[in-house]
């Protein structure tokens, strides 16, 4: 089956992420397709490679970068709401005039179409939010 | 392009929170796929769509009166549930008024807002490819 994900729930304060990315990669290792993972609200905020959580606490944002580099799954930051919340990449940080970015790999910024386009793809698309 | 029935289900206050904001944008740039696009305000969802919101003491940005151009973006399917608005002693007249314009009956400027009891909302929801929950 083809699944679209829209997480929409910033990661360690919310399980939605962590439900989005057990439920993404247990897809993937029964045979199943991911069209897109589509990041929106907080759910941006699992795009940053600047978190640095505690050694004994699971790394969310470096799981998805692992698990989009492992089967070549896409990682799509909104990039309105990434915008709002300081999620950029380098084109963005340089166009915005900022000095850094803060994208983790295997992201990247994307319009909210991708995620109708995810919709009208998918099969499924499960939502994992509040 | 393949045509699915999009249903977008609104549940939250529209301020205090920025789900109502970005579901908004969401539904405004979906218009652009020429989609099936049904709205549901269910829940503290239902004050999205209240009059004379005003947000000048938040601080935050009033967007409301962007509702009223879902008229103009083909989203005519809005559908608004009953026991919601019951249960915050709220009815349709302290809603904004959305129309559309229907094409197939001369242009004629018809209502948008449909209120409907949790049965016929769940029938709506039945029918649908697609359900964003904001």
């Amino acid at each position: 089956m083809k699944f679209g994900i829209l997480v929409n729930e910033g990661p360690y304060t919310h399980q939605a992420s962590d439900s989005a990315y057990h439920f993404t990669a247990a897809a993937l290792r029964a045979g199943h397709e991911i069209v897109r993972v589509f990041f929106y609200h907080d759910g941006v905020n699992n795009g940053t490679r600047l978190s640095v959580p505690p050694q004994d606490d699971r790394n969310i944002s470096e799981r998805w970068s692992a698990l989009a580099e492992a089967h070549e799954v896409e990682l799509i930051l909104c990039v309105a709401a990434a915008q709002r919340r300081g999620l950029l990449d380098g084109d963005e940080a340089k166009l915005a005039g900022k000095d850094s970015d803060n994208m983790a790999p295997g992201f990247q910024i994307s319009g909210l179409g991708q995620l109708i386009d995810a919709g009208i793809q998918a099969d499924r698309l499960i939502v994992f939010g509040d | 392009m393949a045509t699915k029935k999009f249903l977008y289900v609104n549940r939250k206050a529209p301020h205090g929170s920025i789900y109502a904001l970005e579901s908004l944008e969401v539904v405004l740039i979906a218009a652009a796929f020429e989609q099936d696009v049904s709205l549901a305000f269910v829940d503290d969802g239902v004050y999205q769509l209240l009059q004379n919101q005003d947000t000048g003491k938040l601080g935050s940005k009033n967007f409301s009166p962007t509702y009223k151009a879902l008229g103009d973006y083909d989203v005519s399917k809005i559908y608004v549930d009953q026991e919601s608005l019951e249960q915050r002693g709220l009815n349709k007249q302290d809603l904004m008024p959305l129309v559309y314009e229907d094409e197939d009956d001369d242009w004629a400027e018809k209502d948008s807002i449909h209120v409907v009891s949790s049965t016929e909302l769940a029938e709506i929801i039945e029918q649908q490819d697609v359900i964003l929950n904001f």
